[in-house]
């Protein structure tokens, strides 16, 4: 019977003992030893009244009130009184601790003042908050996010696969400082910059443009305090960043396709594409 | 008689061989060695049948725990809301970084070598001429991805609290991608490479107060040379990638801490 746990014991006991069968005193103090834990220094005397109080409303089950469970007060009863009594056999002078310490013996491997448990604190029903986190409309990943990731990845595969195969990547001539082409193209993603380098000085185009650029995309959520994220609320920001977009997109493709020898502005359909990737 | 007690000799023999073999597998998947190997509660030691559990069972007992969890928001796996331009950005750098590895094996970054080991690959080199132009328009696409990622993020305003430093994280992904690619424009050593990279690097030694030191740092020496070669290679293949890897880490990680991606609208 030791594997089963303490507070069924005393559920069942206090069950049985609502129900007037029998059997609730005996189960009741089958795990005596771990719950009454009083205070050693109130007198046998005072608690006395207490528990008589208790006893005259046996039958109602007070735990339904907040208060401490009849039963229990009934067991601290029994206990103070035989305790009371060791220590009076003892000899007297022992202290308020010793009588009430003395006549348990400590089961090995058990905690101090033979207790397998401890009871931390007792919370009135009622008192607990319910808390609920908001339902979410959720999916799992497996198989719904998966599945389209791997079929994403396997796609890109495949188109990167086949465009490789046939569209070579370009390799021109052994590389010759002596020798500049003409005209000299950064990668495409500069090409805006060197568009600007047209039109402003280098410093301003290499350096103070891109920073600020990249500068303002930094700061960008610490200035855009507006917290929706809808976009008939956020008109003003997404006509920003469209300018943005727009704006490098345009230096981009210009400098792609129509900068032709010596960076001069060609049209493409008459001068011919000077681009490589 | 002795036909029909060799014929249910050999069905007994043949009974027994089930019953060993079985037995062997039961003994094999029960070993410490594949124990050890496979995490209890794997889909791979339990078998996989379709039930809620199991679907939780194929994220929580795996390695794919680190990028996803168990479950995620119904709209987040909506196609139309994140183009995947995220996932396949980081999927094109691990595509980049093995066809990478593989031209790694054939490619020396000297004045004297590199274009022709270069030239080589793309005429001698099974799958040379396959691989290198993968590495090349994989790389192209993962800038072009990259930013577009960007501007879905922007136009969703998913970079609002509490994603504002993700956001940040995002931008140095960014810049990091961009500086991938272009120390990886020099590594062909060929006329392009060379005039594209110059035209690039001049434009930053007008950097106020100390653009000739930085220049002169970025190149190795006054003008491009085999000592930029060999230092933008190394950044190409060691330094840039580890560094990126780490702001990639932390961006995924916050991607989950900040409650999964934005939205909906």
């Amino acid at each position: 019977m030791a594997e089963v746990p303490e507070h069924l014991l005393k559920r069942s006991a206090e069950r049985r003992k609502a129900l007037g069968l029998p059997g609730g005193e005996a189960a009741d103090d089958a795990p005596a030893d771990t719950g009454a834990d009083v205070p050693a220094e109130t007198p046998a005397e005072e608690a006395a009244p207490v528990a008589a109080s208790a006893a005259s409303d046996e039958g109602v089950i007070t735990e339904d009130k907040g208060g401490v469970p009849a039963h229990l007060l009934e067991r601290s009863r029994k206990r103070k009184a035989a305790a009371a009594g060791g220590g009076a056999a003892a000899g007297g002078g022992a202290t308020a601790t010793a009588t009430k310490t003395a006549p348990i013996a400590a089961p090995a491997g058990t905690g101090p003042g033979g207790h397998t448990q401890r009871l931390l604190t007792v919370v009135k029903s009622g008192s607990i908050q319910q808390t609920r986190a908001e339902a979410q409309d959720k999916v799992h990943t497996w198989p719904h996010l998966l599945v389209i990731e791997l079929s994403a990845a396997l796609a890109l595969t495949a188109m990167l696969l086949i465009f490789s195969a046939i569209v070579r990547a370009p390799l021109l001539g052994l590389a010759d400082v002596n020798q500049t082409p003409n005209p000299s193209k950064a990668p495409w993603y500069f090409l805006g910059l060197q568009e600007l380098l047209t039109m402003f000085h280098p410093m301003v185009a290499g350096v103070t443009v891109p920073g600020m650029g990249l500068f303002l995309l930094i700061i960008a959520p610490y200035v855009d305090t507006n917290p929706s994220n809808k976009p008939d609320d956020r008109k003003f920001a997404i006509s920003l960043f469209t300018l943005f977009l727009m704006f490098w997109s345009v230096l981009v493709i210009i400098g792609s396709f129509f900068r032709g020898a010596g960076f001069n502005f060609v049209f493409p359909w008459n001068d011919g594409i000077f681009f490589e990737l | 008689m002795a036909n029909g007690n060799g014929s249910n000799e050999s069905g007994g023999i043949g009974v027994k061989l089930g019953e060993r073999a079985k037995e062997m597998g039961d003994r094999v998947g029960n070993s410490q060695v594949v124990t050890s190997i496979i995490r209890p509660g794997s889909i791979f030691r339990k078998g996989y049948t379709d039930s809620p559990r199991n679907r939780s069972y194929v994220i929580m007992n795996s390695v794919l725990y680190h990028l996803h969890p168990v479950k995620v928001k119904r709209h987040a796996v909506k196609v139309s809301y994140t183009l995947c331009l995220g996932g396949l950005s980081f999927f094109l750098f691990i595509l980049l970084t093995v066809t990478g590895i593989f031209l790694m094996f054939f490619y020396r970054p000297t004045e004297a070598a590199a274009w022709n080991n270069v030239q080589q690959l793309e005429t001698a080199v099974w799958f040379g001429s396959l691989v290198r132009n993968m590495h090349r328009w994989g790389a192209h696409l993962m800038v072009l991805s990259v930013f577009l990622h960007m501007s879905r993020v922007f136009y969703h305003g998913a970079y609002k609290a509490p994603r504002e430093f993700n956001w940040v994280i995002g931008v140095i992904l960014l810049v990091m991608t961009l500086m991938l690619s272009f120390t990886g424009y020099l590594l062909p050593w060929d006329q392009l490479a060379l005039w594209a990279v110059t035209v690039g690097t001049n434009m930053m030694g007008y950097t106020p107060v100390f653009g000739s030191q930085m220049r002169y740092a970025l190149l190795g020496s006054k003008e491009i040379s085999g000592d930029t070669l060999l230092r933008w290679y190394t950044l190409h293949v060691l330094l840039l990638p580890f560094i990126i890897v780490i702001f990639m880490a932390i961006h995924f990680w916050r991607v989950r801490k900040d409650g999964g991606i934005s939205g909906p609208l």
